[in-house]
């Protein structure tokens, strides 16, 4: 079409600025088109790249201990052996505890602002919540550190230590002494950074269930908590795991705060108040100090289990999203 | 079932069973409003004791001080320049290819298959471990380079912004109405003109706010920089040499067992967080005009 419009142009001899005007259109709307594309693969090549400098950086650590770098717990730097199992240990329990707290007062809070908050206040605590998820996590990390330990220390954990310390089982979940700073305390700091994430997803798929189930329930008579349990949460279950994931997936790459409260130590202890570490904190503690192409080389390949594990679990919170997401388009 | 049945004709019991559904609901609805307060008390918590630790160490010296030895005065002033140089070098090579991948998205491939990818990508990038990217920065950029630079922390930080940068900017000209395209292509104009008279000035609010909130972002970033900026004691504007920042700043000296240093950490925190809240605020008032019409 335009080949033929411009030979037309020619024949008639409109004159060649005007050609050479929409050449450089047809230049210019091509090499555009290729900088866009090219950005758009790029973002593919990040994860990609991310992922195989990863594998590469991590080769001498599994080349060296195996898959028994998995399931070792010894971190030695002086002998070089190391084994992931403690960080690995750490990230989760700590992540557990994080979504032991923060779900229900996450959704809590989302049933709070669909359901009962007057019109006027649901922007400003909404995006008060948000500003929680604002806050860096350097932030977090220097207010629990001098603020929230020690008041952990002194008046939280000693009250836990004296409730299940009598009974079996849970005594040596939670056997003392009080430090302030563990396993415990990075749990629940990470609980105060994922609520945010939680709270604003689950607010937005409440926000999808349609208006006529609600009200066709209240017209059967059942009372706001009735509607939230048996209409709201069943309708937007999907939505609402996928949002819990999607925290899960914050808690568990969560480095600086985690750093500052979780005390370092190598090691598993049965108890969560003791101190312990997680894969983000081990890197970010020793990356710079780590002499040795080994030492560096583990550490890469926590980095590597950490990524692995929290693509999972991020594309487990992505594609239940997308059903939800499906389903509130229908 | 049988039980309502049962309950209709006998009256106690019908009350019995309204109590309990009164009682459920009000334990449901008093803890909703419970959790609410407990999540808001968190960052009244957080805030208050900043305030209160943070602004008495603020002075002049902090900002015109560069970091100091343990024991003696000085303020932050070499780690401030170097936050602002890492996050403006960052956000300026990260926008670009940001709002480039999200033009894709949204105008040429707005149904293909690798939109779909891409997008799905981008929102795992979104929320991956930022330690991790500084793990890859270390790998590709500071090990190949084999000293620590300023110019790997930009890189760190441009990859942590790319992520926000390409959600907003395809939501934002995803919003952009049809007619426009159509009205501007029925003159004449040659797609990529559309494109960045028309669809970019649509939806410029939009895309004004994405840049913010990656600004917000990155600014409180600590993990990608520790091992590709490094830190550093003394004034530097050297991009190809270590240098300090506020963030990994405030690691070191908060975990100092010196009080002075601590003391900065926290004036340092403040500044911090009133940078980032404010951007997050302002980034909100930008859009708020937009979503309510």
């Amino acid at each position: 079409m335009v080949d033929a419009a411009m030979t037309g142009l020619r024949s008639t001899g409109v004159d060649s600025a005007k050609l050479k005007r929409m050449n450089s259109f047809r230049v210019g709307d091509a090499t555009f088109r290729g900088l866009t594309f090219g950005a758009a693969l790029l973002v593919l090549l990040l994860l990609g790249g991310v992922i195989i400098s990863l594998i590469h950086g991590s080769i001498p650590a599994f080349s060296a201990f195996g898959l028994d770098f998995l399931t070792t717990q010894s971190w030695n730097p002086v002998t070089e052996k190391f084994g992931a199992l403690a960080p690995i240990y750490g990230t989760i329990v700590t992540s557990i505890i994080a979504l032991v707290v923060a779900v229900p007062v996450g959704i809590g809070i989302a049933i709070f602002l669909t359901e009962l908050c007057p019109p006027v206040l649901k922007r400003p605590i909404g995006v008060a919540i948000e500003l929680l998820a604002g806050i860096p996590s350097i932030i977090y990390g220097i207010w629990g550190l001098f603020v929230f330990a020690p008041f952990f220390q002194t008046e939280i954990q000693p009250v836990l230590i004296d409730i299940f310390g009598n009974i079996p089982g849970l005594s040596s979940v939670f056997a003392g002494p009080p430090y302030g700073i563990g396993v415990l305390t990075a749990g629940f700091i990470l609980a105060i950074m994922v609520l945010p994430f939680i709270t604003s997803i689950t607010r937005d798929v409440f926000d999808t269930v349609p208006a006529v189930l609600k009200e066709a329930t209240y017209g059967l008579g059942c009372t706001t908590g009735e509607v939230v349990t048996k209409v709201v949460l069943p309708y937007s279950r999907v939505g609402v795991i996928g949002g819990i994931m999607l925290g899960l997936g914050r808690a568990l790459g969560e480095t600086m705060a985690v750093t500052f409260v979780i005390g370092n130590a190598h090691k598993i202890s049965a108890s969560i108040m003791a101190p312990g570490t997680t894969i983000s904190a081990s890197i970010a503690n020793e990356f710079t100090e780590a002499v040795g192409d080994l030492y560096t080389s583990s550490l890469i390949a926590l980095g590597l289990i950490l990524f692995v594990i929290t693509f999972i679990v991020l594309a487990c919170a992505r594609l239940m999203l997308m059903r939800m997401n499906a389903k509130a388009g229908n | 079932m049988a039980t309502l049945g049962t309950s209709a004709v006998s009256t106690p019991t019908a009350q019995a069973i309204y109590r309990r559904r009164r009682r459920g609901n009000g334990i449901l609805l008093t803890f909703s409003f419970a959790a609410t307060i407990f999540g808001l008390a968190w960052l009244v918590l957080i805030l208050a004791a900043l305030l209160y630790n943070g602004f008495s160490g603020l002075s002049l010296s902090v900002f015109t001080e560069t970091t100091p030895p343990p024991g003696s005065a000085g303020g932050l002033l070499n780690a401030i320049v170097g936050s602002l140089i890492m996050t403006v070098a960052g956000v300026l090579i990260g926008t670009p290819i940001g709002i480039l991948a999200g033009t894709y998205m949204s105008e040429y491939g707005r149904h293909n298959q690798l939109t779909t990818v891409v997008r799905f990508i981008n929102d795992i990038l979104l929320a991956a471990p930022s330690i991790v990217i500084g793990l890859f920065v270390y790998e590709v950029v500071v090990a190949p380079m084999g000293h620590f630079s300023a110019f790997a922390g930009a890189i760190a930080l441009a990859i942590l912004v790319i992520p926000v940068v390409v959600r907003t900017t395809e939501d934002m000209l995803n919003l952009v109405p049809n007619t426009l395209r159509e009205a501007a292509s029925a003159l004449g104009l040659p797609r990529s003109i559309v494109i960045r008279n028309i669809a970019y000035k649509a939806a410029m609010s939009g895309i004004v706010t994405g840049v913010l909130l990656a600004i917000a972002r990155v600014s409180g970033e600590t993990a990608p920089l520790l091992f590709t900026a490094l830190n550093n004691q003394f004034w530097s504007t050297n991009l190809n040499g270590p240098m300090s920042s506020l963030p990994v700043t405030i690691f070191q000296f908060a975990l100092s067992p010196y009080p002075d240093w601590q003391k900065l950490a926290w004036s340092g925190a403040l500044l911090i967080t009133i940078t980032v809240l404010a951007l997050n605020i302002v980034a909100r008032a930008f859009l708020s005009p937009r979503t309510s019409k």
